[in-house]
Order: structure tokens, then C-alpha cells, then sequence
């Protein structure tokens, strides 16, 4: 069609000014679906918790803990299958920086309520045999190179003194939703130790994992659990798994819709750019758009000109900005953000976002320049020199 | 080589506000950057300064060997004493030692709004951790009395949680807490938590030590003794910060967090903002062709030429720059709470706009507008007068 | 040569039947600030079928004006106007440009063609909006392009050609509709002598043996001697005398 013959020449016409502003787009574009994509990541980990596992904490902080003595009477309460505890060690290995998250646990009993994480049974018995040993997860073993018979010298904060493990079992995830990023320990080894240096500590544990048979009844086993420890020393809150989770998401909240908020941000300077792009160009052609209605063509003819030129540039811009978007993240998830998360995928909503934002950013850069020009004079726009 | 403006600086402007609206859409994507900037700059600006006022020259602060937060701290009793009796630490009037046993815990408290819940450091101080802190006044009620199940709170605390007027009581340790004044630290981490009396506390929470020890100095610079005693003394397993310090590094997690975010987001965004930049003034140049020749033929030199497309392109910048910086200095009216990662407890802070935040944003946009400046002028300065002149 | 002048049906005809444009006290005035200032006052001219007429005077005169009134791509303040039987000052903004499409070809100084489209399809333009079939707008231009004696330059972009080459394009695009009326506005304003010839006698062939009727303003001596009819304009109105009577 003559209409689209115009349309694709005009648009490649001033080729450094159209591939300055499709670059811009697909640096904005980009730009926007990675932080997208990291806003995602932080609240995904809530997504792949269970529904058939409580967590029972200290109900004034995750901070305090419950007495270990607990846990019989938990078990014996209608509705519940087991229980295992958890110690959060929260100690440090090489620096700061190379945190990962470290657990002493009941190790029969908790891996009972963890069937998403596969062991080798040769490595399970040298890891239930090693007072001193530790199960890694498959994620975390390859991002700092743990092999079994490793050593590894933790510094403990919320327990002091210097700790070493040793790596007996790497596991894996039953499939690609579960984190693998864990490093597990025995509880016994350091009930031991506490017993021994700080009597009053020992026999504590920081959470109480609970299976139910039924997950329809989880809410009640729950209250249950919590009754039955009112008017405690230490009374419980026991909530799902996913609350639990989501409650350490709610945390930095404030941060994350500060990161969302920003991604928009980025839309409206590339709206400035593109708006800017279609109005210098609008008004340098002006004598062409005026001899097209002398011609008699319409203003409504040369609106929807510049309506589809800018689609064309945008849509080029859009085009690339979600062909790069995959790699990009990929290339940030292995550099940083493998850190921080334990997957980084970008969502199909997110490319449907992109594609929204460069649409949205064509129509409106282009609203003005159409206005202008179908409404500009004849015999004004054939005077003008572009 | 003197860089002579050979051209007038009114030719410049004004061709700005000729094409107002392109100057306008182009100024305002900078503007947008720096805005983003500004904020980050502020926001990191912010925190270091809630926390650094936090802490005083003279005080510092005893925690356990290897905790990194009070939360983690434990001091024994007898460690206490110790601490108590070095003679770098002050004296009173009344010859008693210038020191406070302090026990820190955390509480969760519901949001006001949200209604989620999140942590809240709950400090127990003593009479003399009041005389240390002189930054702290009562903003309403009164200070709670030593010995009953009082708290005040802090007046962030005030502000963003709920359920913590006065007379409201907080129910935590098994004991009902009544809420009898809010206090204002200053805009320091302090008005984030909860004070009580520290042994009503201790006994709550069943704990036989405290978890820091507060203490003023002699002089401030008998720090360095200070550190060589207390490491000097085997009996002693303890570490001695200065206060102000302590609560940097606690936040020194959170703060790279904002800055490494924030820095490398203002960075992707201003290559938005200077491709929009070279757009303007590509075509700009391309659109006064034939001036430049004129100019040229007229005699002024290829520099002339160079100079004043780049003054117009950070004339721009400057302009967008101070947009943005305007628009940022309304952050200031925000606070923002959010949960330190370190401490895992609530901290609330602020924007703040310092005269080196203005400078360093100005500087950017400045850059900005030079990057994307700098070719287009180049052309403009190489165009052959002849070519120039015929393409009119 | 002088008797053109004399000849110029500047006042309306009792018979107006033969004439195409029949021009009745038209007035135009822009505003400038604060001011009013009168470009054309009380004009009553005719224009003949089959004519060829120079619209003249000194820069400031209207004449320019008078073309863009006369082509429908102005309106006038006061006054009527009729090309061929119609009035074309009522006529609403949307159906003057069908009326142009259909009724009248533009030669501008300047060219005015579309940059990115050849020869061919800067020709072809006009018709899209005759609602023809792209075989029978294949043929129009094809034609007209070798009327113009541009068929094997069809395929060039304007930046291909000559000043010339592009006016005579721009020509080959005002007749392709076969229109009532050419308006042409200083054509041979940016062409050197010889391209400059060229055109008039391109204009000369297009009034003689295909009876189009032409209306040009110009300074250029040469294309008032091309018209049958010069029409003189001073200060907004039609003038008797030709300035340069010789």
C-alpha cells in the first residue's frame, strides 16, 4: 500500500536521528523490564512455598526463640504429621559479601518435611554419620564451588567462636522452582556446644517446622498450635509457610516500590525523547505535509501519517528492547544478581509490558505533531522552511 | 589558547527558546535523570545522616566480641563491671561511672496503613543512658517511671506504626506495657524504637545481662586508649566502637544497597537522556546549515562554531539540571521506613539535600549535555562553508 | 504585446458563460499583532477558459494572494468565488480538498515533491485519491511522465535531478488528474535560463494542445511573455497600466 510505502521510507529517511531514538527506546525499554523483573524475583520466593507446612515461631520476633521441649507436645496435636526445628546460624564464611543462608537442623525429621530436596543415599548416611556435617544445595555448591569433602570455616555471630563443617551431601531440587541455595547442619552439633559454653541458650530452637495431613486444615491446625501455647513464657505464632516468607518480603517493601516506581520513571524520559524526535520531525516537513493537503489529502491523511511513522519507530524499538531483554537479565543474574536471588526469570507479563509502554510512548509522541500539522494552514506550512 | 566566546551568548538562548517545545521535551528528559539522581544522592544522604547523628564524639559503645548488632549482643554482668571501672571512662558528680547497661530486643509492631508487621528495637536505658544522650527530648507525655511496665516512644515510631498513642498498651514478655510519652531524638535511629526501663525489661525478657554497654569518655580522643585497654585486659570479651561509628557501620549494608542501585540506575537513564540530547542537536545543526555557513563566510572561526553548539547543548543540560534538582528538593517533605537488613529492625529516614548533592547533579547534567553535545557541534565546526551555504 | 493588458477582463462580464473563474469583490486581510492589514481589497476579475494568464505587481502586491484564493487553499473575507459554475467559498475545508483534488494542479517554485518518493510516485500521488486502479494510475503517470519527457528518469528520487528535471516532475504531478485549472506560483522562480525556458514552453504546450488553463504568478519577464494575459496588482488591487509598458 502507498500509505505504508510512505510511512516505512519517512521513518528510515533521517537514519542517525531514527537509530538515536530507537536506541534510546531499546536502552529505556530494556532498562524497565529488568527492574520488572527484579521486582518479580524478590516477591517470587514466597510463590514456590507449601501450603502443607507451618512455621512456628517466637511470637513477639523471629529473633526469640521457643524452648525445644515443644515440640513433643506440637506433635501430638490433632492434625499434625511431624515436626522438625531450625536454627537460623546466620555466620559468616569467606566476607560479608558472600552470604548464604545456614540452618542447623533435626536432620531426619526435617528432610522428612522437605521432599523437594533429593539426596544421594550414599551422601545422606556420611551426612547423618558427620556430627560435623553439612548438606548443601546444588545452587549454592556451584556458585562457591563447594565439592564434597570440603572444609568450610564459618564465623559465628549469633553464636560466637569459629565453626567448621564439613560438606558431606550436595542435593538436589526435585525441579526447577526449588531453591537449592541452603547450607544445613546438624542441631545436635550445636545443642552440644551450647550446653557446654552458654547453658542458658541451649535447648532453644528458632522455628518449628510442622507438616499436617490435611493442608485444608492448615489455618486450624495452626490456631491450635498457638492455643495451646497462650500464657506462655513463649507463646507462638504458627502461620503457612507462604505467609511466613512473604512477611520477610513485606520487609523492604518500601524499597521495592521505590525500584517499581523508578521503572516508570525511565518510560516517561523516553517519552520525552520520542515526543521530541516526532515534533522536530513533524516540523520539517511541514511544507510536505502542506502541499499533501493542497494536494488534497486530508488532514485526517497526514495525522495518520505521523501516528504510523512513530508506530513504525517504536515498534522497531520494542522489537529489539524484548529480544535483548532475556540475555540481558541472563547476563545480570550471573554477574550480581545471583547473589540475591535464586531465579531470575523474566515473565511473559513483563514482555507485554514493554510492548504496552512503546505503544503507549508512540501515540502520545506523536499526539501533538498530528494535532499541529492537521490543523496547521496551507498556505502557513507551504511558507514555512523546514 | 584563550577559549574566546566569539559568538554572543543571546544568539545561543534564543535560539533555545525558538524551538520551545523541543527545547522544553529535551531539557525535561535530563531533568528526569537528574531528578532520579538527586533522589538516590539524597536518599543515601539521608540515612548516613539519621545515623551518624545518631551517635555522639564522646560516647562508645561495648558489645560482644563478633556481634555485629546489640540484637546479638550479650554483655555478662561481671564484664560489665569491668567496663565500668577503666579509667577512660567519665565520672559523674557523684563519682559513679558515666556508664549505662543497656538491653536491646525487638518487638513487631503492625504498620499504620498496611497493618503488616515489622520489628521494632525495644531499648531498655537507664537514668544515666538519658543524661548520655542529650539529643533526646520528650515531645508529649512523660519519660516512664524506673520501675514500672512504661514505655515512650519514638517519634517515627510514633508516625508509622499503629496501636502506639499514649495510654495504648503494648502487650509483649507476658507483662501489659503502657505507653506514657513520645520522645524525639532528632531525626536519629533512636526514633525508631521503644524505651523502657532497662532492669523492668531484663527481668521480661528474662535475661541476667544486659546486651551493650553506653559510656562517655574522658576526652574524646582517649578512644585509642581506650581500644588498647579494653584489648589489653584478657578477661574482657568485648568491642569497643564509637557510637557514631556503630550505627554507620550498621547501616553500611543498606546504604551500598541504595547507593549501587541508585548510581547504576541514574547511569542507564542518562543514555536515554543524552541520545535525546544528541537528537536536539543534530538537528539543530542540521536545521541552521546555512547560518553556520553565513557565520562562517562572515568570518568567525570553525572554534566559534564548535563552542557555541556546545554552550546551547549545556545551556540545555544546565537547564534540565536545575528542573530536575527543584523537583528533587520536594523530597525532603518524605520520610522513608524501611527495615535495616543488619539490625532486621525498622529504621525511618529521610531525603536529605546537601550544597554537594546540587553540585555533583549539576555536574552531571553538565556532562550529560557535553556527551551528547559534543559530535553535532563537531559537525556543525567541520561543515565546509561552501557545501553549507548551497544546501539553503 | 501591450494590448494583454488592456484585454484582462478585469470587470465582471455580463455573459460570464465562458469564463472558468469568475472572481466577485474579494477581499482578504491578515492580522499582523494589532493590526489589520488589507492584502486584497474589492478584486473583480474573470478568467477565461483555455487561458493563460500572469498574475504581476511588486512584492507585497497580493498576488500570491489572489492564487491561493483562486486554487481554494484560502479563503477570502469578503466576496465569492466560482470555478467552473461553483462557489468555492462555501464550501467547507473537507470538501475544498476533494475539489482541489479533483479540479486543480500545483506547481510551486520550491518544487515542493515528496523527498522519498521517485518520480513515478511523486506523479501518482494525486491519483490515490482519485480512486483508480493501479493499473490505470500506472498508465496516467507513465504518460504524463513522457509528456513532461522525464520517462526514463521515473525511477530517480527528487535528489537525483535537476532543478529543471524536478520542476517538470512537479508539472508531470499537477496535470496527471487532468485538471480544470494549473496554479502555478513563481515556477520559474528557482531555475537557471535554460531549465527556465524549458518550463515555459512545457507550460505553452500544455495550454495550446491540451487547452489547460493556466494561472501563474511571476516576476520573471520571460513567463509574462509566455501568458496570453498579464493581470497587474498593486497594494491589493487590480491595476490598469502595465509598469513596464514598452
Amino acid at each position: 500500500m502507498f500509505f505504508l510505502k510512505l510511512v516505512f521510507r519517512n521513518a528510515l529517511r533521517a537514519r542517525l536521528r531514527s537509530a538515536l531514538t530507537v536506541l534510546g527506546l531499546v536502552i529505556a525499554l530494556v532498562a524497565f523490564g529488568l527492574l520488572q523483573t527484579v521486582v518479580r524475583a524478590w516477591n517470587a520466593g514466597p510463590e514456590s512455598a507449601s501450603g502443607a507446612r507451618l512455621v512456628a515461631r517466637n511470637a513477639i520476633s523471629l529473633v526469640f526463640s521457643l524452648p525445644i521441649f515443644y515440640r513433643d507436645k506440637i506433635r501430638s496435636i490433632d492434625g499434625v504429621k511431624s515436626v522438625a526445628v531450625s536454627n537460623w546460624f546466620g555466620g559468616i564464611w569467606r566476607d560479608e559479601r558472600s552470604f548464604f543462608a545456614q540452618f542447623a537442623v533435626d536432620a531426619p525429621a526435617y528432610f522428612g518435611l522437605y521432599p523437594e530436596f533429593r539426596f544421594a543415599a550414599s551422601e545422606w548416611q556420611d551426612y547423618l554419620r558427620d556430627r560435623r556435617g553439612a548438606a548443601v544445595g546444588r545452587q549454592l555448591a556451584d556458585l562457591y564451588g563447594f565439592a564434597i569433602g570440603d572444609r568450610v570455616p564459618i564465623r559465628g555471630t549469633i553464636y560466637p567462636g569459629n565453626w567448621e563443617f564439613t560438606v558431606r551431601a550436595i542435593y538436589e531440587g526435585r525441579d526447577d522452582t526449588t531453591i537449592t541455595r541452603q547450607f544445613y547442619f546438624h542441631y545436635d552439633y550445636l545443642n552440644e556446644f551450647l550446653k557446654q559454653r552458654f547453658p542458658r541458650g541451649a535447648d532453644r530452637v528458632g522455628v518449628f517446622l510442622i507438616e499436617v495431613d490435611d493442608p485444608g486444615r492448615a489455618a486450624e491446625v495452626a490456631r491450635t498450635v498457638d492455643a495451646e501455647f497462650a500464657n506462655s513464657l513463649a507463646e507462638t505464632l504458627t502461620e503457612t509457610e507462604k505467609a511466613f516468607q512473604l512477611s520477610f518480603v513485606a520487609m523492604i517493601e518500601t524499597i521495592i516500590q521505590v525500584i517499581s516506581g523508578v521503572s516508570f520513571i525511565v518510560i516517561l524520559i523516553i517519552l520525552a525523547v520520542a515526543a521530541n524526535t516526532m515534533a522536530m520531525t513533524a516540523r520539517e516537513r511541514l511544507s510536505e505535509y502542506a502541499t499533501m493537503k493542497a494536494l488534497g489529502f486530508g488532514p485526517g491523511f497526514v495525522a495518520r501519517l505521523i501516528l504510523a511513522e512513530s508506530l513504525v519507530i517504536c515498534s522497531i524499538g520494542a522489537a529489539l528492547a524484548i529480544a535483548l531483554t532475556a540475555p540481558i537479565a541472563r547476563g545480570f543474574f550471573e554477574s550480581v544478581g545471583k547473589q540475591v536471588f535464586a531465579r531470575f526469570d523474566v515473565a511473559p507479563e513483563t514482555y507485554g509490558y514493554q510492548a504496552l509502554a512503546a505503544i503507549a510512548v508512540s501515540v502520545l509522541a506523536a499526539l501533538v505533531p498530528m494535532v499541529r500539522t492537521a490543523n496547521v494552514r496551507i498556505v502557513d506550512g507551504l511558507r514555512h522552511v523546514g | 589558547m584563550r577559549l574566546v566566546l566569539r559568538l554572543p551568548l543571546h544568539y545561543i538562548a534564543r535560539n533555545l527558546w525558538v524551538r520551545r517545545l523541543t527545547t522544553v521535551l529535551t531539557a525535561g528528559g535530563m531533568a528526569l535523570v537528574v531528578f532520579v539522581f538527586a533522589a538516590v544522592l539524597m536518599l543515601d544522604a539521608g540515612l548516613k545522616a539519621t545515623l551518624v547523628a545518631t551517635g555522639s564524639d564522646s560516647n562508645v559503645l561495648f558489645i560482644r566480641k563478633g556481634a555485629e548488632t546489640e540484637i546479638q549482643s550479650g554483655v555478662a554482668r561481671d564484664q560489665a563491671a569491668l567496663i565500668e571501672s577503666l579509667p577512660q571512662v567519665a565520672r559523674g558528680a557523684d563519682g559513679a561511672a558515666l556508664a549505662s547497661r543497656e538491653v536491646v530486643v525487638l518487638n513487631s509492631l503492625p504498620k499504620a496503613g498496611t497493618g503488616k508487621r515489622t520489628n521494632v528495637p525495644i531499648r531498655g536505658v537507664t537514668a544515666r543512658g538519658l543524661q548520655l544522650r542529650p539529643q533526646v527530648r520528650l515531645l508529649s507525655g512523660r519519660f516512664f517511671r524506673p520501675g514500672a511496665n512504661e514505655i515512650i516512644v519514638g517519634a517515627q515510631v510514633a508516625r508509622q506504626f499503629a496501636g502506639v498513642e499514649i495510654g495504648q498498651a503494648l502487650s509483649f514478655a507476658q507483662r501489659s506495657w503502657t505507653i506514657v510519652g513520645v520522645f524525639d531524638a532528632g531525626r536519629t535511629a533512636f526514633d525508631s524504637e521503644l524505651w523502657g526501663d532497662a532492669e523492668q525489661l531484663m527481668q521480661a525478657f528474662r535475661r541476667t545481662s544486659p546486651s551493650s554497654v553506653i559510656a562517655r569518655l574522658t576526652a574524646p580522643d582517649s578512644f585509642d586508649v581506650l581500644t588498647a585497654a579494653v584489648a589489653a585486659e584478657p578477661r574482657l570479651q568485648v568491642e569497643v566502637k564509637r557510637e557514631k561509628k556503630f550505627y554507620e557501620d550498621q547501616s553500611r549494608a543498606l546504604s551500598n544497597f541504595i547507593s549501587v542501585l541508585g548510581i547504576t540506575l541514574s547511569v542507564i537513564f542518562s543514555l536515554g537522556a543524552i541520545i535525546g540530547a544528541a537528537i536536539t542537536m543534530y538537528a539543530a545543526v542540521a536545521t541552521r546549515t546555512a547560518e553556520i555557513g553565513t557565520l562562517r563566510a562572515l568570518g568567525f572561526q570553525r572554534r566559534a562554531v564548535l563552542i557555541a553548539f556546545l554552550l546551547e547543548s549545556l545551556l540545555l543540560a544546565f537547564a534540565g539540571g536545575i528542573a530536575g534538582l527543584f523537583a528533587a528538593s520536594f523530597l525532603q517533605a518524605i520520610t522513608i521506613s524501611t527495615t535495616n537488613f543488619q539490625s532486621f529492625s525498622e529504621l525511618a529516614f529521610s531525603f536529605a539535600l546537601t550544597p554537594h548533592i546540587v553540585l555533583n547533579s549539576l555536574v552531571f547534567a553538565l556532562v550529560m549535555g557535553l556527551i551528547g553535545g559534543v559530535l553535532p557541534a563537531l559537525k556543525a565546526s567541520r561543515m565546509k562553508i561552501v557545501d553549507s551555504l548551497r544546501a539553503a | 504585446m501591450d494590448d494583454r493588458s488592456a484585454t484582462a477582463s478585469r470587470v465582471a462580464s455580463a455573459t460570464p458563460a465562458d469564463a472558468l473563474v469568475k472572481i466577485r469583490n474579494v477581499s482578504k486581510s491578515y492580522t499582523r499583532g494589532e493590526q489589520q492589514v488589507p492584502v486584497l481589497t474589492d478584486i473583480n476579475l474573470d478568467i477565461d477558459r483555455g487561458d493563460f494568464v500572469a498574475l504581476m505587481g511588486p512584492s507585497g502586491s497580493g498576488k500570491s494572494t489572489l492564487l491561493n484564493l483562486i486554487a481554494g487553499i484560502d479563503k477570502p473575507d469578503g466576496g465569492t468565488l466560482w470555478v467552473a459554475g461553483e462557489d468555492i467559498t462555501q464550501l467547507s475545508e473537507s470538501e475544498l480538498a476533494g475539489w482541489r483534488a479533483a479540479t486543480v494542479g500545483f506547481i510551486f517554485q520550491f518544487y515542493n515533491l515528496m523527498p522519498v518518493l521517485t518520480a513515478f510516485e511523486n506523479v501518482e500521488l494525486p491519483l490515490l485519491l482519485a480512486g483508480l486502479s493501479r493499473r490505470e494510475r500506472r498508465n496516467r503517470a507513465e504518460l504524463v511522465l513522457d509528456l513532461v519527457g522525464l520517462a526514463d528518469r521515473m525511477e530517480h528520487k527528487p535528489n537525483e535531478l535537476s532543478g529543471g528535471q524536478q520542476q517538470r516532475v512537479a508539472i508531470a504531478r499537477a496535470v496527471v488528474t487532468d485538471p480544470l485549472l494549473l496554479i502555478a506560483d513563481e515556477p520559474t522562480g528557482d531555475l537557471d535560463r535554460v531549465s527556465a525556458a524549458d518550463i515555459l514552453s512545457l507550460l505553452d504546450r500544455l495550454n495550446g494542445e491540451l487547452k489547460k488553463t493556466i494561472v501563474v504568478v511571476t516576476h520573471d519577464p520571460r513567463a509574462a511573455a509566455a501568458a496570453h494575459h498579464l493581470i497587474y496588482l498593486d497594494k491589493g488591487q487590480l491595476t490598469d497600466t502595465n509598469p513596464h509598458q514598452h
